[in-house]
Protein backbone atom coordinates (compact mmCIF):
# COMPACT_ATOMS: atom_id res chain seq x y z
CA UNK A 1 0.00 0.00 0.00
CA UNK A 2 2.21 3.31 -0.95
CA UNK A 3 -0.95 5.31 -2.29
CA UNK A 4 -2.96 7.63 0.21
CA UNK A 5 -6.20 6.36 1.80
CA UNK A 6 -8.63 7.58 4.04
CA UNK A 7 -8.88 5.18 7.38
CA UNK A 8 -9.80 5.56 10.65
CA UNK A 9 -6.85 5.60 13.72
CA UNK A 10 -8.16 2.64 14.93
CA UNK A 11 -7.76 0.33 11.50
CA UNK A 12 -4.87 2.09 10.44
CA UNK A 13 -3.27 1.42 13.43
CA UNK A 14 -3.95 -2.00 13.40
CA UNK A 15 -2.82 -2.28 9.71
CA UNK A 16 0.32 -0.65 10.23
CA UNK A 17 1.01 -2.86 13.40
CA UNK A 18 0.35 -5.89 10.68
CA UNK A 19 2.62 -4.56 8.30
CA UNK A 20 4.99 -3.68 10.92
CA UNK A 21 5.53 -7.84 11.50
CA UNK A 22 2.80 -8.01 14.25
CA UNK A 23 2.63 -12.07 14.87
CA UNK A 24 0.20 -12.05 17.76
CA UNK A 25 -2.66 -9.72 19.06
CA UNK A 26 -4.67 -10.08 21.88
CA UNK A 27 -7.44 -8.12 23.50
CA UNK A 28 -10.85 -7.78 25.10
CA UNK A 29 -13.48 -5.43 23.87
CA UNK A 30 -13.62 -1.94 25.29
CA UNK A 31 -14.84 1.17 23.58
CA UNK A 32 -13.40 3.62 22.03
CA UNK A 33 -11.36 1.02 20.83
CA UNK A 34 -13.51 -1.97 19.32
CA UNK A 35 -12.49 -1.26 15.53
CA UNK A 36 -8.92 -2.45 16.30
CA UNK A 37 -9.83 -5.81 17.74
CA UNK A 38 -12.35 -6.42 14.67
CA UNK A 39 -10.07 -5.86 12.07
CA UNK A 40 -7.24 -7.72 13.83
CA UNK A 41 -9.97 -10.88 13.88
CA UNK A 42 -10.40 -10.52 10.20
CA UNK A 43 -6.47 -9.09 8.94
CA UNK A 44 -5.00 -11.54 11.31
CA UNK A 45 -5.97 -14.87 10.33
CA UNK A 46 -6.22 -14.29 6.40
CA UNK A 47 -2.15 -13.92 7.27
CA UNK A 48 -1.85 -17.49 9.18
CA UNK A 49 -1.20 -15.14 12.31
CA UNK A 50 -2.69 -15.17 15.73
CA UNK A 51 -5.76 -13.61 17.00
CA UNK A 52 -7.42 -14.51 20.47
CA UNK A 53 -10.05 -12.37 21.81
CA UNK A 54 -9.22 -12.82 25.80
CA UNK A 55 -11.78 -13.39 28.69
CA UNK A 56 -10.61 -10.46 30.28
CA UNK A 57 -7.37 -7.63 30.05
CA UNK A 58 -5.93 -9.73 32.57
CA UNK A 59 -5.28 -12.32 30.56
CA UNK A 60 -4.97 -9.93 27.27
CA UNK A 61 -1.63 -9.36 29.25
CA UNK A 62 -0.55 -11.98 30.17
CA UNK A 63 -1.33 -13.74 26.54
CA UNK A 64 0.65 -10.65 25.23
CA UNK A 65 3.37 -11.81 28.29
CA UNK A 66 3.42 -15.46 27.13
CA UNK A 67 3.91 -14.54 23.25
CA UNK A 68 6.55 -11.76 23.66
CA UNK A 69 8.52 -14.50 25.91
CA UNK A 70 8.53 -17.22 23.07
CA UNK A 71 10.11 -13.80 21.10
CA UNK A 72 7.28 -13.21 18.61
CA UNK A 73 6.08 -9.13 17.87
CA UNK A 74 2.86 -9.15 19.71
CA UNK A 75 0.29 -6.37 21.35
CA UNK A 76 -2.92 -5.68 22.84
CA UNK A 77 -4.81 -2.41 22.28
CA UNK A 78 -7.64 -0.89 25.14
CA UNK A 79 -8.98 2.09 26.90
CA UNK A 80 -8.61 3.74 30.20
CA UNK A 81 -10.30 1.50 32.51
CA UNK A 82 -8.64 -1.83 30.76
CA UNK A 83 -5.22 -0.38 30.45
CA UNK A 84 -5.53 -0.43 34.27
CA UNK A 85 -6.49 -3.86 34.63
CA UNK A 86 -3.41 -4.69 32.48
CA UNK A 87 -1.28 -2.53 35.29
CA UNK A 88 0.10 -5.76 37.17
CA UNK A 89 1.10 -7.60 33.38
CA UNK A 90 2.68 -4.58 32.41
CA UNK A 91 5.04 -4.08 35.68
CA UNK A 92 5.40 -8.23 34.79
CA UNK A 93 6.96 -7.40 31.39
CA UNK A 94 9.12 -4.27 32.18
CA UNK A 95 10.57 -6.18 34.66
CA UNK A 96 11.07 -9.44 33.09
CA UNK A 97 12.12 -7.18 29.91
CA UNK A 98 10.07 -8.81 27.52
CA UNK A 99 9.21 -6.46 24.08
CA UNK A 100 5.49 -5.32 23.84
CA UNK A 101 3.08 -2.94 22.75
CA UNK A 102 0.32 -1.63 24.80
CA UNK A 103 -1.96 0.96 22.75
CA UNK A 104 -4.86 3.01 24.91
CA UNK A 105 -7.10 4.91 23.36
CA UNK A 106 -7.53 6.88 26.59
CA UNK A 107 -11.56 7.59 27.61
CA UNK A 108 -13.16 9.87 30.44
CA UNK A 109 -12.30 8.52 33.78
CA UNK A 110 -11.61 8.35 36.87
CA UNK A 111 -13.85 4.95 37.06
CA UNK A 112 -15.59 3.71 34.28
CA UNK A 113 -15.95 7.72 33.41
CA UNK A 114 -17.62 8.00 29.66
CA UNK A 115 -16.31 7.01 26.31
CA UNK A 116 -15.43 10.56 25.17
CA UNK A 117 -11.63 11.51 24.31
CA UNK A 118 -9.34 12.43 26.91
CA UNK A 119 -5.70 12.32 28.07
CA UNK A 120 -5.95 11.66 31.47
CA UNK A 121 -3.92 8.58 31.92
CA UNK A 122 -0.62 10.53 30.97
CA UNK A 123 0.43 9.85 34.89
CA UNK A 124 -0.27 6.23 34.45
CA UNK A 125 1.43 5.97 31.21
CA UNK A 126 4.32 8.08 31.99
CA UNK A 127 5.25 6.70 35.65
CA UNK A 128 4.88 3.45 34.51
CA UNK A 129 1.67 2.32 35.86
CA UNK A 130 1.94 -0.75 38.24
CA UNK A 131 4.22 -1.84 40.98
CA UNK A 132 8.40 -1.11 40.99
CA UNK A 133 10.31 1.39 39.34
CA UNK A 134 10.04 1.12 36.36
CA UNK A 135 8.95 2.82 32.95
CA UNK A 136 7.50 2.43 29.51
CA UNK A 137 8.38 4.44 26.18
CA UNK A 138 4.91 5.97 25.52
CA UNK A 139 4.33 7.59 22.08
CA UNK A 140 1.76 10.22 22.01
CA UNK A 141 0.57 10.53 18.50
CA UNK A 142 -1.40 13.77 17.17
CA UNK A 143 -2.93 12.71 13.73
CA UNK A 144 -4.01 9.44 12.11
CA UNK A 145 -0.74 9.41 9.87
CA UNK A 146 1.37 9.59 13.05
CA UNK A 147 -0.66 6.73 14.93
CA UNK A 148 0.08 5.12 11.86
CA UNK A 149 3.77 5.83 11.51
CA UNK A 150 4.28 5.39 15.33
CA UNK A 151 3.23 1.48 15.23
CA UNK A 152 6.67 0.33 13.70
CA UNK A 153 8.47 2.73 15.75
CA UNK A 154 6.88 1.45 18.59
CA UNK A 155 7.87 -2.76 17.97
CA UNK A 156 11.40 -1.28 17.13
CA UNK A 157 12.00 0.54 20.18
CA UNK A 158 10.43 -2.63 21.92
CA UNK A 159 12.87 -4.81 20.60
CA UNK A 160 15.90 -2.93 20.90
CA UNK A 161 15.17 -1.83 24.61
CA UNK A 162 13.09 -4.81 25.53
CA UNK A 163 10.60 -3.00 26.89
CA UNK A 164 7.38 -2.45 26.73
CA UNK A 165 6.11 0.88 24.72
CA UNK A 166 2.77 2.62 24.85
CA UNK A 167 1.00 4.19 22.34
CA UNK A 168 -1.12 6.66 24.19
CA UNK A 169 -3.95 7.41 21.74
CA UNK A 170 -7.38 8.88 22.62
CA UNK A 171 -10.63 8.44 21.57
CA UNK A 172 -10.87 11.38 18.71
CA UNK A 173 -7.46 9.75 17.32
CA UNK A 174 -8.63 6.45 17.51
CA UNK A 175 -11.83 7.37 15.57
CA UNK A 176 -11.71 10.11 13.30
CA UNK A 177 -10.50 9.23 9.86
CA UNK A 178 -7.71 11.23 8.08
CA UNK A 179 -5.61 10.27 4.30
CA UNK A 180 -3.17 7.87 5.66
CA UNK A 181 0.16 6.76 3.37
CA UNK A 182 1.22 3.26 4.89
CA UNK A 183 4.56 1.78 4.09
CA UNK A 184 6.88 3.07 6.79
CA UNK A 185 9.21 0.25 7.43
CA UNK A 186 10.32 -0.83 10.76
CA UNK A 187 13.89 0.82 10.39
CA UNK A 188 16.26 0.20 13.68
CA UNK A 189 19.06 -2.74 13.66
CA UNK A 190 17.94 -5.10 16.42
CA UNK A 191 19.43 -7.54 18.66
CA UNK A 192 18.94 -10.99 17.97
CA UNK A 193 16.35 -12.50 20.80
CA UNK A 194 18.79 -15.23 22.28
CA UNK A 195 17.00 -15.01 25.57
CA UNK A 196 13.65 -16.16 24.17
CA UNK A 197 11.77 -19.40 25.37
CA UNK A 198 11.98 -21.55 22.26
CA UNK A 199 12.56 -24.94 23.45
CA UNK A 200 15.96 -25.31 25.32
CA UNK A 201 17.72 -27.76 22.02
CA UNK A 202 21.03 -28.05 21.81
CA UNK A 203 21.26 -25.34 24.07
CA UNK A 204 21.06 -24.33 27.84
CA UNK A 205 17.66 -24.00 29.14
CA UNK A 206 16.27 -20.00 29.16
CA UNK A 207 14.45 -18.59 31.97
CA UNK A 208 12.46 -15.40 31.61
CA UNK A 209 11.73 -14.52 35.34
CA UNK A 210 11.08 -11.41 37.28
CA UNK A 211 11.86 -13.28 41.10
CA UNK A 212 15.21 -12.79 42.27
CA UNK A 213 15.81 -13.84 46.32
CA UNK A 214 19.34 -13.61 46.75
CA UNK A 215 19.75 -10.72 48.87
CA UNK A 216 21.18 -7.46 46.02
CA UNK A 217 20.26 -9.17 42.95
CA UNK A 218 16.48 -7.28 42.38
CA UNK A 219 18.50 -3.99 43.50
CA UNK A 220 21.33 -5.14 40.90
CA UNK A 221 18.37 -5.42 38.67
CA UNK A 222 16.78 -2.34 38.82
CA UNK A 223 20.04 -0.55 38.72
CA UNK A 224 20.35 -2.61 35.47
CA UNK A 225 16.79 -1.18 34.29
CA UNK A 226 17.77 2.30 35.04
CA UNK A 227 20.89 2.24 32.95
CA UNK A 228 18.59 1.18 30.26
CA UNK A 229 16.17 3.85 31.04
CA UNK A 230 19.10 6.66 30.99
CA UNK A 231 20.08 5.33 27.64
CA UNK A 232 16.66 5.47 26.15
CA UNK A 233 15.95 9.12 27.83
CA UNK A 234 19.44 9.94 25.89
CA UNK A 235 18.73 8.63 22.56
CA UNK A 236 14.65 8.18 21.82
CA UNK A 237 13.78 11.94 22.66
CA UNK A 238 11.36 13.04 19.98
CA UNK A 239 10.00 16.29 20.09
CA UNK A 240 8.86 19.16 17.71
CA UNK A 241 8.39 22.75 18.42
CA UNK A 242 7.53 25.80 16.19
CA UNK A 243 8.34 29.73 16.53
CA UNK A 244 10.45 29.28 19.90
CA UNK A 245 12.62 32.23 18.94
CA UNK A 246 10.43 35.29 19.40
CA UNK A 247 7.84 33.63 21.23
CA UNK A 248 6.39 35.52 24.49
CA UNK A 249 3.86 32.63 25.27
CA UNK A 250 5.10 28.84 24.55
CA UNK A 251 2.48 26.18 24.34
CA UNK A 252 3.20 22.74 25.32
CA UNK A 253 0.82 20.17 24.53
CA UNK A 254 0.55 16.40 23.00
CA UNK A 255 -1.45 14.30 20.88
CA UNK A 256 -4.71 15.75 19.78
CA UNK A 257 -4.57 18.68 21.76
CA UNK A 258 -1.58 19.67 20.19
CA UNK A 259 -3.38 19.88 16.83
CA UNK A 260 -5.70 22.19 18.45
CA UNK A 261 -2.60 24.37 19.89
CA UNK A 262 -1.36 24.58 16.42
CA UNK A 263 -4.54 26.24 15.52
CA UNK A 264 -4.55 28.69 18.36
CA UNK A 265 -1.35 29.77 17.73
CA UNK A 266 -1.54 30.05 14.32
CA UNK A 267 -4.64 32.57 15.26
CA UNK A 268 -3.28 34.28 17.76
CA UNK A 269 0.41 35.13 15.15
CA UNK A 270 -2.15 36.53 12.98
CA UNK A 271 -3.39 38.67 15.58
CA UNK A 272 0.04 39.52 16.31
CA UNK A 273 0.85 37.60 19.87
CA UNK A 274 4.15 36.10 19.91
CA UNK A 275 3.26 33.02 20.41
CA UNK A 276 4.68 28.94 20.21
CA UNK A 277 4.35 25.80 20.71
CA UNK A 278 6.20 22.82 21.62
CA UNK A 279 4.75 19.42 21.29
CA UNK A 280 6.69 16.03 23.00
CA UNK A 281 6.09 13.22 20.64
CA UNK A 282 7.74 11.15 23.40
CA UNK A 283 5.93 11.30 26.58
CA UNK A 284 8.94 9.60 28.12
CA UNK A 285 11.38 10.25 27.28
CA UNK A 286 9.86 13.63 27.91
CA UNK A 287 11.93 16.02 25.92
CA UNK A 288 12.95 17.99 29.24
CA UNK A 289 15.75 19.52 27.54
CA UNK A 290 14.20 21.06 24.62
CA UNK A 291 11.47 22.59 27.49
CA UNK A 292 14.56 23.95 29.62
CA UNK A 293 16.24 25.61 26.68
CA UNK A 294 12.96 27.12 25.59
CA UNK A 295 12.80 28.31 29.39
CA UNK A 296 13.41 31.60 29.88
CA UNK A 297 13.04 35.07 31.83
CA UNK A 298 10.82 36.88 29.18
CA UNK A 299 8.71 33.82 28.09
CA UNK A 300 5.30 32.54 29.65
CA UNK A 301 4.78 28.34 29.15
CA UNK A 302 0.99 27.59 29.12
CA UNK A 303 0.00 22.93 29.15
CA UNK A 304 -3.06 22.87 27.69
CA UNK A 305 -4.24 18.78 28.28
CA UNK A 306 -7.48 16.96 27.97
CA UNK A 307 -7.38 16.26 31.88
CA UNK A 308 -6.84 18.74 35.05
CA UNK A 309 -3.16 18.96 34.54
CA UNK A 310 -0.85 16.17 34.48
CA UNK A 311 2.17 16.47 31.73
CA UNK A 312 2.14 20.13 33.42
CA UNK A 313 3.91 18.63 35.85
CA UNK A 314 6.20 17.76 33.92
CA UNK A 315 6.48 21.25 32.14
CA UNK A 316 7.20 22.46 35.12
CA UNK A 317 10.14 20.16 36.06
CA UNK A 318 11.66 21.05 32.88
CA UNK A 319 11.09 24.91 33.13
CA UNK A 320 12.79 24.73 36.67
CA UNK A 321 11.19 27.96 37.85
CA UNK A 322 12.83 29.63 35.20
CA UNK A 323 9.66 31.24 34.30
CA UNK A 324 5.95 31.29 35.15
CA UNK A 325 4.22 27.84 33.76
CA UNK A 326 -0.05 27.90 33.46
CA UNK A 327 -2.52 25.38 32.82
CA UNK A 328 -5.63 25.26 30.62
CA UNK A 329 -7.41 22.02 30.15
CA UNK A 330 -10.95 20.08 30.41
CA UNK A 331 -10.79 17.03 32.11
CA UNK A 332 -14.06 14.17 31.73
CA UNK A 333 -14.13 13.97 27.70
CA UNK A 334 -14.53 17.89 27.72
CA UNK A 335 -12.18 18.78 24.77
CA UNK A 336 -11.41 22.48 24.76
CA UNK A 337 -11.82 24.81 21.24
CA UNK A 338 -9.17 26.50 19.52
CA UNK A 339 -10.84 29.61 20.58
CA UNK A 340 -10.97 28.85 24.00
CA UNK A 341 -7.26 27.83 23.81
CA UNK A 342 -6.64 31.41 21.83
CA UNK A 343 -8.63 33.24 24.82
CA UNK A 344 -6.40 31.81 27.39
CA UNK A 345 -3.41 32.53 25.36
CA UNK A 346 -4.64 36.33 25.00
CA UNK A 347 -5.26 36.31 28.27
CA UNK A 348 -1.75 35.33 29.49
CA UNK A 349 -0.39 38.05 26.99
CA UNK A 350 -1.86 40.61 28.83
CA UNK A 351 -0.45 38.71 32.32
CA UNK A 352 2.78 38.21 30.89
CA UNK A 353 2.88 42.15 30.67
CA UNK A 354 1.72 42.89 33.85
CA UNK A 355 3.63 40.17 36.29
CA UNK A 356 7.20 40.95 36.67
CA UNK A 357 9.09 37.33 36.59
CA UNK B 1 25.90 -53.92 39.92
CA UNK B 2 22.48 -53.41 38.03
CA UNK B 3 20.64 -50.00 37.93
CA UNK B 4 17.38 -49.60 39.15
CA UNK B 5 16.56 -45.97 39.25
CA UNK B 6 18.39 -43.48 37.94
CA UNK B 7 17.69 -39.60 38.06
CA UNK B 8 16.42 -38.75 34.69
CA UNK B 9 17.97 -35.85 32.78
CA UNK B 10 15.14 -33.21 32.88
CA UNK B 11 15.57 -33.22 36.30
CA UNK B 12 18.89 -30.99 37.43
CA UNK B 13 20.71 -32.74 40.04
CA UNK B 14 20.28 -29.98 42.88
CA UNK B 15 18.71 -29.86 46.37
CA UNK B 16 15.40 -28.58 46.10
CA UNK B 17 13.84 -25.81 48.90
CA UNK B 18 11.06 -27.59 49.60
CA UNK B 19 9.79 -28.77 53.27
CA UNK B 20 10.68 -32.71 54.16
CA UNK B 21 7.66 -34.80 52.94
CA UNK B 22 6.69 -32.44 50.38
CA UNK B 23 5.37 -33.76 47.21
CA UNK B 24 6.29 -30.99 44.85
CA UNK B 25 9.59 -33.04 44.48
CA UNK B 26 7.52 -36.16 43.42
CA UNK B 27 5.55 -33.94 41.08
CA UNK B 28 8.57 -32.38 39.28
CA UNK B 29 10.22 -35.63 38.94
CA UNK B 30 6.72 -37.14 37.12
CA UNK B 31 6.97 -34.35 34.70
CA UNK B 32 10.41 -34.95 33.74
CA UNK B 33 10.69 -38.10 33.47
CA UNK B 34 7.31 -37.78 30.88
CA UNK B 35 9.03 -35.22 28.97
CA UNK B 36 12.31 -37.51 28.81
CA UNK B 37 9.97 -40.10 27.73
CA UNK B 38 8.82 -38.60 24.96
CA UNK B 39 11.61 -37.06 23.69
CA UNK B 40 10.01 -33.91 24.22
CA UNK B 41 12.98 -31.91 26.18
CA UNK B 42 14.18 -29.75 23.40
CA UNK B 43 10.91 -28.66 22.18
CA UNK B 44 8.96 -27.83 25.89
CA UNK B 45 8.60 -24.66 27.33
CA UNK B 46 7.34 -24.92 31.25
CA UNK B 47 5.26 -21.90 33.23
CA UNK B 48 6.38 -21.77 36.82
CA UNK B 49 3.34 -19.96 39.08
CA UNK B 50 3.77 -18.21 41.88
CA UNK B 51 3.59 -20.04 44.97
CA UNK B 52 5.95 -22.93 46.31
CA UNK B 53 6.99 -23.99 43.14
CA UNK B 54 7.85 -20.70 41.78
CA UNK B 55 11.12 -21.84 41.43
CA UNK B 56 10.63 -24.92 39.53
CA UNK B 57 12.97 -23.66 36.91
CA UNK B 58 15.91 -24.29 39.12
CA UNK B 59 14.85 -28.37 39.34
CA UNK B 60 13.02 -28.72 35.24
CA UNK B 61 15.80 -28.21 33.26
CA UNK B 62 13.56 -27.07 30.24
CA UNK B 63 13.37 -23.51 29.18
CA UNK B 64 10.54 -21.91 31.51
CA UNK B 65 8.83 -18.79 32.58
CA UNK B 66 7.88 -17.34 35.52
CA UNK B 67 4.54 -15.74 35.64
CA UNK B 68 1.72 -13.42 37.84
CA UNK B 69 -0.09 -15.11 40.10
CA UNK B 70 -2.56 -17.21 38.76
CA UNK B 71 -2.18 -16.28 34.84
CA UNK B 72 -0.17 -18.85 33.89
CA UNK B 73 -3.13 -20.40 31.52
CA UNK B 74 -3.44 -17.05 29.69
CA UNK B 75 0.46 -17.06 29.12
CA UNK B 76 0.07 -20.49 27.94
CA UNK B 77 -2.57 -19.38 25.44
CA UNK B 78 0.05 -16.86 24.32
CA UNK B 79 3.05 -19.29 23.71
CA UNK B 80 0.87 -22.23 22.45
CA UNK B 81 -1.16 -20.13 19.90
CA UNK B 82 2.06 -18.41 18.58
CA UNK B 83 4.32 -21.75 18.63
CA UNK B 84 2.01 -24.25 17.73
CA UNK B 85 4.91 -26.85 17.82
CA UNK B 86 6.36 -26.41 21.18
CA UNK B 87 4.81 -28.21 24.09
CA UNK B 88 3.84 -25.92 26.86
CA UNK B 89 2.73 -26.85 30.40
CA UNK B 90 1.97 -24.96 33.58
CA UNK B 91 2.38 -26.48 36.58
CA UNK B 92 0.35 -24.67 39.37
CA UNK B 93 -0.67 -25.11 42.97
CA UNK B 94 -4.22 -24.41 44.38
CA UNK B 95 -3.87 -20.84 45.11
CA UNK B 96 -2.56 -19.77 41.74
CA UNK B 97 -5.36 -22.09 40.12
CA UNK B 98 -8.38 -22.30 41.59
CA UNK B 99 -7.98 -19.02 44.20
CA UNK B 100 -6.76 -16.27 41.96
CA UNK B 101 -6.44 -17.97 38.36
CA UNK B 102 -9.64 -19.21 38.34
CA UNK B 103 -11.69 -17.46 35.43
CA UNK B 104 -7.95 -17.60 33.68
CA UNK B 105 -8.45 -21.84 33.88
CA UNK B 106 -11.79 -22.23 33.32
CA UNK B 107 -11.23 -19.99 29.71
CA UNK B 108 -8.61 -21.46 28.66
CA UNK B 109 -10.51 -24.70 29.10
CA UNK B 110 -13.55 -23.18 27.52
CA UNK B 111 -11.56 -21.90 24.56
CA UNK B 112 -9.66 -25.41 24.34
CA UNK B 113 -6.41 -24.37 24.01
CA UNK B 114 -4.29 -27.20 23.50
CA UNK B 115 -2.07 -26.90 26.65
CA UNK B 116 -0.90 -29.29 29.79
CA UNK B 117 -1.86 -28.20 33.36
CA UNK B 118 -0.11 -30.15 35.87
CA UNK B 119 -2.57 -28.70 39.16
CA UNK B 120 -0.99 -29.63 42.80
CA UNK B 121 -3.58 -29.38 45.19
CA UNK B 122 -2.22 -29.78 48.50
CA UNK B 123 -5.50 -27.57 50.62
CA UNK B 124 -3.49 -25.21 51.73
CA UNK B 125 -1.67 -22.02 50.50
CA UNK B 126 2.31 -23.19 51.53
CA UNK B 127 4.72 -20.55 50.33
CA UNK B 128 2.96 -17.77 52.54
CA UNK B 129 2.60 -19.53 55.36
CA UNK B 130 -0.26 -22.24 55.24
CA UNK B 131 -3.70 -20.13 54.54
CA UNK B 132 -6.96 -21.63 53.27
CA UNK B 133 -7.20 -22.24 49.73
CA UNK B 134 -10.08 -22.60 47.78
CA UNK B 135 -9.22 -26.53 48.24
CA UNK B 136 -8.73 -26.39 52.29
CA UNK B 137 -10.86 -28.79 53.93
CA UNK B 138 -14.20 -28.20 55.87
CA UNK B 139 -13.09 -27.53 59.30
CA UNK B 140 -9.02 -27.70 58.25
CA UNK B 141 -7.26 -25.21 60.74
CA UNK B 142 -5.20 -23.13 58.81
CA UNK B 143 -3.74 -19.86 58.98
CA UNK B 144 -6.99 -17.77 58.14
CA UNK B 145 -9.39 -20.16 59.39
CA UNK B 146 -7.46 -20.96 63.33
CA UNK B 147 -11.27 -22.08 64.55
CA UNK B 148 -11.12 -24.59 61.51
CA UNK B 149 -12.48 -23.68 58.09
CA UNK B 150 -16.73 -23.07 58.09
CA UNK B 151 -18.74 -23.30 55.31
CA UNK B 152 -20.86 -20.32 56.71
CA UNK B 153 -18.21 -18.41 56.77
CA UNK B 154 -15.59 -19.60 54.28
CA UNK B 155 -17.25 -21.32 51.60
CA UNK B 156 -17.09 -24.90 50.64
CA UNK B 157 -13.84 -26.83 49.04
CA UNK B 158 -13.47 -25.92 45.93
CA UNK B 159 -13.16 -29.38 42.96
CA UNK B 160 -11.95 -27.94 40.10
CA UNK B 161 -11.85 -31.15 38.37
CA UNK B 162 -15.37 -31.97 38.92
CA UNK B 163 -15.87 -27.87 37.33
CA UNK B 164 -13.51 -27.97 34.19
CA UNK B 165 -14.75 -31.47 33.45
CA UNK B 166 -18.47 -29.79 31.96
CA UNK B 167 -16.68 -27.72 29.67
CA UNK B 168 -16.32 -28.71 25.74
CA UNK B 169 -12.82 -27.65 25.26
CA UNK B 170 -11.45 -29.64 28.30
CA UNK B 171 -10.48 -33.11 26.86
CA UNK B 172 -8.50 -35.04 29.19
CA UNK B 173 -9.45 -34.19 32.91
CA UNK B 174 -8.16 -36.46 35.59
CA UNK B 175 -7.49 -36.62 39.53
CA UNK B 176 -4.48 -38.33 41.10
CA UNK B 177 -2.76 -38.92 44.78
CA UNK B 178 0.69 -38.53 45.41
CA UNK B 179 0.58 -40.99 48.71
CA UNK B 180 1.57 -44.06 48.09
CA UNK B 181 4.48 -45.83 45.40
CA UNK B 182 1.08 -47.28 43.43
CA UNK B 183 -0.52 -43.79 43.73
CA UNK B 184 2.55 -41.68 42.19
CA UNK B 185 2.86 -44.85 39.42
CA UNK B 186 -0.90 -44.12 38.61
CA UNK B 187 -0.16 -40.44 39.05
CA UNK B 188 2.82 -40.68 36.42
CA UNK B 189 0.23 -42.63 33.72
CA UNK B 190 -1.78 -39.44 34.10
CA UNK B 191 0.66 -36.87 33.45
CA UNK B 192 1.76 -39.14 30.96
CA UNK B 193 -1.27 -38.85 28.71
CA UNK B 194 -1.62 -35.14 29.38
CA UNK B 195 1.24 -34.78 27.62
CA UNK B 196 0.74 -37.19 25.16
CA UNK B 197 -2.91 -35.52 24.07
CA UNK B 198 -0.62 -32.15 23.17
CA UNK B 199 2.03 -34.15 21.38
CA UNK B 200 -0.43 -35.55 19.10
CA UNK B 201 -2.01 -32.36 18.22
CA UNK B 202 -5.35 -33.27 20.51
CA UNK B 203 -7.28 -29.72 20.38
CA UNK B 204 -7.73 -28.92 24.24
CA UNK B 205 -7.29 -29.18 27.52
CA UNK B 206 -5.33 -31.90 29.51
CA UNK B 207 -5.44 -31.08 33.28
CA UNK B 208 -4.27 -33.58 36.08
CA UNK B 209 -4.52 -32.32 39.32
CA UNK B 210 -2.31 -34.03 41.81
CA UNK B 211 -3.43 -34.75 45.65
CA UNK B 212 -0.20 -33.14 47.34
CA UNK B 213 0.91 -33.88 51.04
CA UNK B 214 2.02 -30.36 53.00
CA UNK B 215 3.19 -31.83 56.15
CA UNK B 216 4.19 -28.72 57.13
CA UNK B 217 1.50 -26.37 57.35
CA UNK B 218 -0.88 -29.54 58.19
CA UNK B 219 1.14 -30.02 60.99
CA UNK B 220 1.55 -33.55 60.34
CA UNK B 221 4.65 -35.93 59.95
CA UNK B 222 5.37 -36.99 56.01
CA UNK B 223 3.44 -40.53 57.02
CA UNK B 224 0.83 -38.93 58.23
CA UNK B 225 0.04 -36.31 55.76
CA UNK B 226 0.01 -39.35 53.21
CA UNK B 227 -2.37 -40.86 55.12
CA UNK B 228 -4.63 -37.96 55.18
CA UNK B 229 -4.78 -37.58 51.93
CA UNK B 230 -5.58 -41.28 51.29
CA UNK B 231 -8.31 -41.34 54.42
CA UNK B 232 -9.54 -37.81 54.27
CA UNK B 233 -8.41 -35.97 50.78
CA UNK B 234 -10.04 -38.34 48.41
CA UNK B 235 -13.28 -38.20 50.17
CA UNK B 236 -14.25 -34.67 49.55
CA UNK B 237 -11.40 -34.79 46.37
CA UNK B 238 -12.34 -38.37 44.47
CA UNK B 239 -9.67 -39.75 42.29
CA UNK B 240 -10.74 -40.79 39.17
CA UNK B 241 -10.91 -39.34 35.38
CA UNK B 242 -13.63 -37.05 35.06
CA UNK B 243 -12.92 -36.48 31.12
Amino acid sequence: MDKRILISGNEGLAESAVLAGLDAYFGYPITPQNEIPAYMSKRMPELGRVFVQSESELAAINMVFGASATGKRTMTSSSSPGISLMQEGISYLAAAELPSVIVNVMRGGPGLGNIAPSQADYFQATRGGGHGDYRTIVLGPSSVQELVDCMPLAFDLADLYRIPVVVLADGILGQMMEPVVFGKKPARKLPAKDWALTGAKDRPQNIVRSLWLKEGAVEQHNYDLQAKYRQIEKNEVLCEQYALEDAEIVVVAYGIAARIVRSAVNKARQQGIKAGWIRPVTLWPFPTEHIRKAANDFKVFLAVELSCGQMLEDVKLAVAGACPVLFYGRPGGGVPTVEQVLEKIRQLTVRSQKVPV
Amino acid sequence: MKTVFKRTPTIKDCPTHYCPGCGHGIAHRLVAEVIDELGIHGRTIGIAPVGCAVLAYDYLDVDMVEVAHGRAPAVATGMKRTNPDKIIFSYQGDGDLAAIGTGEIIHAAHRAERITVIFINNAVFGMTGGQMAPTTMLGQVTATTQQGRNPDTDGYPLQVCELLAVLPGAIYIQRCALSSPAQIRNAKKAVKHAFELQVEGAKGLALVELLSPCPTYWRMTPVKAMEWIDNEMTKVFPLGRFK
